[in-house]
């Protein structure tokens, strides 16, 4: 996987597949301790201790037509290759939670991608399902509540063109905010 | 490891500053989007007739992702919905073809899907002008569901 983007995508098709009607994704970003954590959570139907002591093994995978399953694997490697961590909780029929913590400092960390269009085909193509997005980066936050969104907009999918181009310029806009913030402290010192 | 996390998630909490002043003004973007998509007569329905419509299906598994199929899906859906053409573009898992990824099914109404392999923007691009406006069968379809012809 080129970038974290990427990953989330691909983590989040594990909650999807796991019938998951609310999936949580949280970026938090320490610039001082030079560290960012990824956490995925969702409300599907989790997996039972013998899965979930497979599932960083790249050949165990509960699909029937491949015998990889890399995602999860994937995820790991890249976080660990920073000197970071990777932990996933699961209960059978409660939910699955995945965290990954990257050291941002070490040269393998890979770059965050375009968080915007990950979300955009997440909801485009699951419109019913609750996502929520945030992103902490220091003092600044940018939070993104499908299940607000719906609440406002009423009878209009959240599938359609034009609040799919709101929300990506909504994520792209506040996420740039956050960054720039950050680069002129730097300019600063 | 644990810890060190608790303790950059609990500063992180104290300090939190949500841009109140943004939030609200999306808020109003968004109520100001509602009136105009509520003010366009004909709200479709996709789901109500899928036979009807062309159906694009993406795979999106970890081998698919890593070889571009979100630049592809996007693409798909931007570029049916730019020219006009009803059709329901949805995600699917593997296939099985990992050497051909991004790979995509299209189903026109009333005919067999076929599947296409290695379909970047450029090669999706061919198959909506070629395949899905005109019905022309374009280069990279997968053999998937093919009948032999004494069967």
């Amino acid at each position: 996987m080129k970038d974290l983007s990427y990953h989330i995508l691909d983590i989040v098709q594990n909650s999807l597949q796991a019938g998951a009607s609310t999936v949580c994704i949280e970026m938090t970003e320490d610039t001082e301790e030079r560290m960012l954590i990824l956490n995925i959570s969702d409300n599907g139907h989790g997996m039972n201790a013998n899965e979930l002591k497979l599932v960083t093994d790249p050949f165990f995978t509960s699909s029937e037509k491949k015998k990889v399953g890399l995602g999860i694997p994937l995820l790991k490697q890249n976080a660990e290759l920073t000197g970071g961590n990777f932990s996933i909780i699961s209960r059978r029929g409660k939910g699955t939670e995945v965290s990954a913590c990257f050291r941002t400092g070490s040269v393998d960390m890979i770059p965050q991608g375009n968080i915007a269009s990950t979300m955009r085909l997440l909801i485009g193509s699951n419109p019913d399902v609750d996502f929520r997005y945030s992103h902490c980066k220091d003092n600044n936050v940018v939070e993104l509540d499908t299940a607000e969104i719906r609440k406002e907009l009423g009878n209009i999918s959240l599938g359609c063109k034009e609040v799919l181009d709101f929300i990506s310029d909504f994520l792209n806009t506040g996420l740039k905010d956050i960054s720039v913030d950050n680069n002129y402290a730097i300019n600063e010192q | 490891m644990r810890s060190t996390n608790n303790k950059i998630l609990n500063k992180q909490i104290r300090e939190l500053k949500i841009k109140k002043m943004d939030k609200i003004k999306n808020l109003a973007d968004l109520r100001d989007l509602k009136e105009k998509l509520q003010s366009k007569t004909k709200l479709r329905d996709k789901s109500e007739s899928p036979e009807q419509m062309v159906q694009v299906k993406v795979a999106m598994a970890t081998c698919c992702i890593a070889s571009g199929s979100r630049e592809t899906m996007n693409y798909i859906a931007d570029e049916l919905n730019k020219r006009n053409i009803d059709a329901v573009v949805t995600q699917t898992g593997c296939m099985g073809y990992c050497y051909a990824e991004p790979t995509v099914e299209v189903t026109l109404p009333g005919k067999e899907p076929v599947v296409f392999g290695y379909v970047n923007p450029a090669k999706a691009d061919e198959i909506i002008e070629k395949y899905i406006k005109g019905g022309a069968l374009v280069e990279g379809i997968i053999p998937v569901n093919y009948q032999k012809i004494d069967q």
